[in-house]
């Protein structure tokens, strides 16, 4: 009887094997010292992240492990402890944040633009149109098609702040038009371009958006669409298990004068996607 | 069409260059489902061969349950295994919050049900065939058990290959307490889902492919292996 023996002893070692690749995983631990950052789609998606990141982990030895979701997710996971610094884009939840003592200081670091992206047919007419607040009027007049992200996040909270100055509020009389989509940006982008809807995007996601399709950038330039993104450290004093010193050290790095430039040296498709703010403005 | 030819044409090139951002995302991806997988196996075959074998008050209770959890919602799993490891939640000591063993836990808990439900329902059966054998020898529980699992092993290896199909298929718990951080906690899964936000679905349907392909791969090996000791349920 060899041939069941050579089963039973395959069957043995195909076990072993995986009980071996099982403990390593259980066993293996980060090596080295690494914080996490807590920061929103648009940085992680667009390759920004990407690209700082192992810059700074030569310049300092320390890695950055990022976990991309919404702003709002991105300070209530931080609240919770389980991030050492937030790299988001929501003024008011910002100085929320610091202010009930969850963040050490905010600090700027750079901003980029939202847009209003749609159909090329454009049935609300708002292309070229500079004021956003005439744009969006022009969308819900004539109950075009428009897919708000509906997740909480710094765009999100800044596409209602932006009808909110039209004092309108989006409700259930709306739902023939106003879709939310409840995901991040680039899902969003997906439903647009599905439903030939309008939608509000931050510069960056939509230019390193892969599947345009009929989309195209329609609505630019207001001063309402700047977005400014800061980077606040986690107070330890709330959690001594936050990495305070490599925090800092993170912080300190990206508002540097090397921080800063390579920011500005980011180009995705020739085109500059983020634009320091921690430097002097006069400089440029 | 475009996307579908694209996708081919993408997984054909990751696959031939063999991409080494791909292969550190399908490694972690095998890791964490088959160590969930088989922790899972290790307790869940002898509870369900138990559950199948020793009358107790409340049986009936637990069969149900066992039954009922096998339709856990992933991101229900990830919720709560996130509040549980979160630095503010109980076992926030113990710092697994986005690393690949809360993700193993969390797969684990996905896999347990499956794997218990499937191994009661395989013991059950098999016990009727065997209940005679087993008395005249005079064989105790664990004796039981232990013959059971062993005759049952091909039918029981449906029940954790049905268990690895959930684990490295799965998205909703991973990212939850994964956080889909890249070289550490990216998967397969995950890698698709972040794939399809950036709008590159040619990428993302490659991916896809390639997952299908590893699976295909997984369950050819291990029924090669094991089917050969009982050819009724291969």
């Amino acid at each position: 009887m060899e041939k069941p023996r050579k089963k039973l002893l395959a069957g043995a070692m195909v076990l072993a094997s995986l009980a071996a690749l099982g403990s390593y995983t259980l066993l293996s631990s980060p090596k080295g010292t690494n914080i996490t950052l807590a920061s929103t789609t648009s940085t992680e998606n667009s390759g920004l992240l990407g690209y700082l990141l192992p810059i700074f982990k030569g310049d300092s030895g320390i890695g950055v492990r990022v976990v991309a979701v919404g702003t709002g997710q991105a300070m209530r996971m931080a609240m919770k402890g389980d991030a050492d610094v937030v790299l988001v884009h929501h003024r008011p939840s910002e100085e929320l944040f610091v202010e009930e003592g969850y963040g050490v200081e905010r600090i700027s670091v750079m901003h980029n633009d939202f847009i209003i992206v749609g159909p090329a047919s454009d049935p609300a007419g708002i292309k070229g149109v500079t004021d956003v607040a005439a744009a969006l009027g022009r969308i819900r007049s004539s109950r075009a098609a428009f897919v708000s992200r509906g997740d909480d996040s710094g765009t999100h909270k800044r596409e209602l702040s932006l009808w909110a100055t039209l004092g309108f509020q989006p409700g259930d009389d709306d739902r023939d038009w106003y879709r939310e989509s409840g995901s991040g940006q680039g899902a969003t982008l997906n439903v647009a371009s599905e439903m030939d809807a309008y939608c509000l995007s931050d510069r960056a996601s939509w230019v390193t958006f892969g599947n345009k399709r009929g989309l195209e950038l329609l609505v630019e330039g207001d001063p309402l669409l700047l977005n400014p993104y800061s980077v606040i450290l986690v107070n330890p004093q709330k959690y001594p298990h936050i990495k305070a010193p490599e925090g800092q050290q993170f912080i300190d790095w990206l508002v540097s004068e090397r921080g800063q430039q390579l920011i500005a040296a980011f180009r995705v498709e020739g085109q500059q996607l983020f634009f320091p703010d921690a430097l002097d403005p006069t400089e440029e | 069409m475009n996307e579908f030819s694209n996708a081919f044409r993408t997984a054909a090139h990751l696959l031939v260059e063999m991409d080494p951002g791909l292969l550190e995302v399908v490694l972690l991806s095998l890791r964490v489902s088959l160590s969930a997988v088989i922790l899972a196996a290790v307790f869940a075959l002898p509870l369900g061969a138990f559950v199948a074998l020793t009358p107790f008050p409340g049986r009936r209770g637990v069969v149900i349950l066992m039954n009922a959890m096998m339709s856990l919602p992933p991101v229900v799993v990830g919720l709560v295994i996130y509040l549980l490891l979160s630095r503010t939640g109980p076992l926030g000591t113990t710092g697994l919050l986005f690393t690949p063993t809360a993700m193993i836990i969390a797969q684990c808990v996905l896999v347990f049900p499956i794997i218990a439900a499937l191994t009661r329902q395989t013991v059950f059966d098999l016990h009727e065939e065997y209940d005679e054998y087993l008395r005249s020898v005079g064989a105790g529980t664990r004796q039981k058990i232990a013959t059971l699992l062993w005759d049952g092993r091909a039918r029981l290896l449906t029940a954790i290959l049905a268990g690895f199909g959930r684990a490295i298929a799965e998205v909703g718990a991973v990212i939850i307490v994964g956080g889909n951080i890249l070289h550490s906690t990216r998967v397969m899964t995950t890698t698709i889902a972040l794939e399809t936000s950036k709008g590159d679905l040619g990428m993302a349907l490659g991916l896809g492919i390639i997952l299908v392909l590893i699976a295909v791969a997984v369950n050819t090996a291990v029924v090669t292996i094991g089917g050969g000791a009982n050819q009724r349920t291969v």
